[in-house]
């Protein structure tokens, strides 16, 4: 409503604000345009490329074909790929949920000595690239034996998972109001009875949400898969850029059709979670976090 | 009458007290289910960290505990990554900002097509490092359609070297930061009332002055907030500047010797204190633009945000 009467008043300015403003909007837009051209550059390149016979130095390739894509599932063995990205995923979602919704709202509800404190280490991650604390979480790992395994690669994931669960889950837990635990509670509820049937139902929006986006990050996630993975507990992301950085073993139109696999799995991944969150809303809420 | 109560609650006040008053400063049981999650953050993320800066201060090779740190700014090769870091990290993050705005701006209020508009920014999140980087590469490469069409315009006579060099690698940084930071700005400009613009629009205020003196000054905690959020993400290039880049070279950034010491050449000393010298850096650089953005205007923007 407002923002209709926001335009409606930039037209009702008269001609010279319009002038003014149109060559700005112009270039804007040009931008934009620009932008997404590029973009498609480089997707199209890509996939172009994964379905073509030959192509070297020509505006189009030769002949198209599909074998890449047989070739690129037997020889990356991606079922397996797939298997272990599947699984460190689900495992991820599941122990942050499990471990950062409790934390998000004794966090959300209470005040204790040393909350910023807590706060802070749930920041820090965050706010720091995981490959700076990769590298010595890597190290770490790798001296108690868990790194190069499954659960090394599952442990290192869960590191930004958790902070990034709780950091989203507080404000959708301030939200709900704190007055129909009081009420549940007068009427003879116990603690857990609050949880299982007043709370929990009144997240499950906020929890999928969450559980989703740290699916999309995890399976994306390269740094620090990439510091703690061996050779059968690499994921899609650190397989393909593997195959990549010792090019000359694979044909490039092999690994673009591997690429072209990985992003329409996220773009899959990515379509579904846009259905449960808007990116801008979340953004807002994660942001008065990490500003406050 | 009216003593008796407290006589006969004061022996009582003295055991539950110390529950009691616990309890009132905000410490019970409840506090438990916080447990595992600060246990967690503690032991796998806190822990490994202090255990890397105990590390990089007991180096492999001997030579007292600041070894590490003397071999880092001593090498001309390793200290210059730090530069070629920070002037890749910081133009990036600063033209995602920068170009973010007036996008963003434009785009305020509902319009046809906005949701769809959204979406596609979203798009190049799901395209992952990998992807970009081939793409990239063909695309920018010396046959790539962006060459031929430039040299068929009679733009440039000879294609132009856009991939394995700093170009490529800013190409990149802007492809997976652009996006992230026009939604973190076009979440804070709808925080901004819009009313406020146009009671200045009413008293003849024109759209710059509106904009330099209006938005500009609301929206700088969040362009600060944004810039250094950015500037993590384009902190940590390694793939990018490893694929796309000159990793020996021009694009020799600080993670990729981080890397590089800690398993490649198996010193893992070495490695964690480029870590550590990663991890100042990063904070320093937060620090000064949180201290300056403590320097803004930090009330209501007025809006629903």
């Amino acid at each position: 409503m407002a923002a209709d009467a926001l335009t409606g008043g930039h037209d009702q300015t008269g001609s010279r604000h319009r002038l003014i403003a149109k060559p700005g909007t112009w270039l804007v837009w040009g931008g934009v345009v620009l932008f997404f051209i590029c973009l498609a550059g480089v997707i199209f390149s890509v996939a172009v490329d994964s379905f073509a016979t030959r192509w070297f130095g020509s505006w189009w390739p030769q002949g198209l074909t599909t074998h890449w894509y047989s070739d690129a599932w037997s020889s990356f063995n991606l079922s397996q790929l797939m298997t272990v990205t599947g699984e460190v995923a689900l495992v991820v979602v599941v122990v942050s949920v499990l471990i950062g919704v409790p934390a998000s709202y004794v966090l959300a509800r209470r005040q204790f000595p040393g909350k910023k404190l807590v706060m802070l280490l749930f920041l820090l991650p965050v706010l720091i690239p995981p490959i700076t604390y990769g590298i010595p979480l890597a190290t770490l790992l790798y001296k108690v034996h868990l790194a190069g395994r499954l659960s090394g690669v599952i442990l290192a994931n869960l590191v930004p998972s958790v902070p990034f669960v709780v950091l989203t889950m507080t404000p959708f837990i301030e939200q709900v109001d704190p007055k129909i635990e009081a009420a549940a509670r007068m009427c003879g509820a116990r603690t857990t009875s609050v949880f299982t049937r007043v709370l929990a139902p009144l997240l499950v929006p906020g929890v999928l949400a969450a559980g989703i986006l740290v699916l999309v990050r995890t399976v994306g996630m390269f740094d620090l898969t990439f510091l703690t993975a061996g050779p059968s507990s690499q994921t899609l992301v650190v397989a393909l850029y593997y195959s990549v950085f010792s090019a000359g073993i694979r044909a490039q139109q092999s690994i673009d059709s591997m690429a072209v696999i990985y992003t329409a799995s996220m773009m899959v991944l990515l379509i579904i979670a846009l259905r449960f969150v808007n990116p801008t809303q979340l953004v807002t809420r994660m942001k008065e976090e990490v500003a406050g | 009458m009216t003593t008796a109560p407290s006589v006969t609650v004061l022996p009582g006040r003295g055991k539950a007290s110390l529950r009691h008053r616990l309890a009132e400063r905000g410490i019970d049981r409840s506090l438990a289910l916080l447990a595992p999650g600060v246990l967690f953050m503690l032991l796998l993320f806190l822990y490994p960290f202090l255990y890397g800066l105990q590390l990089s201060f007991s180096p492999q090779h001997g030579g007292g505990a600041l070894a590490n740190y003397r071999t880092f700014f001593s090498d001309p090769y390793l200290r210059g990554s730090i530069g070629i870091t920070l002037w890749l990290g910081i133009p990036a993050a600063l033209f995602n900002v920068v170009v973010s705005v007036p996008i963003a701006y434009k785009m305020r209020g509902r319009f046809r097509g906005k949701r769809l508009l959204t979406t596609l920014l979203v798009v190049p999140i799901t395209l992952g490092t990998v992807l970009t980087a081939e793409g990239l590469l063909e695309f920018l490469g010396q046959a790539g359609w962006l060459n031929k069409i430039l040299v068929d315009l009679h733009l440039v006579s000879q294609p132009v070297r856009l991939v394995h060099n700093y170009w490529g690698v800013f190409f990149s940084l802007v492809i997976t930061g652009f996006p992230f930071a026009f939604l973190l700005i076009s979440s804070y400009l709808s925080g901004i009332d819009p009313s406020l613009e146009r009671a200045a629009a009413t008293l003849g205020a024109g759209w710059w002055h509106r904009f330099r003196h209006i938005t500009l000054p609301l929206l700088s905690p969040g362009l600060a907030m944004t810039f250094c959020l950015s500037f993590v993400l384009a902190f940590s290039v390694f793939p990018s500047a490893q694929l796309v880049g000159d990793p020996s070279g021009a694009t020799h950034v600080i993670s990729i010797a981080a890397y590089h010491a800690a398993f490649e050449q198996y010193d893992y000393s070495m490695g964690s204190a480029i870590s550590m010298i990663m991890a100042a850096i990063m904070l320093v650089i937060i620090g000064v633009v949180l201290f300056w953005r403590s320097r803004m205007y930090r009330g209501s923007t007025g809006g629903k945000g």
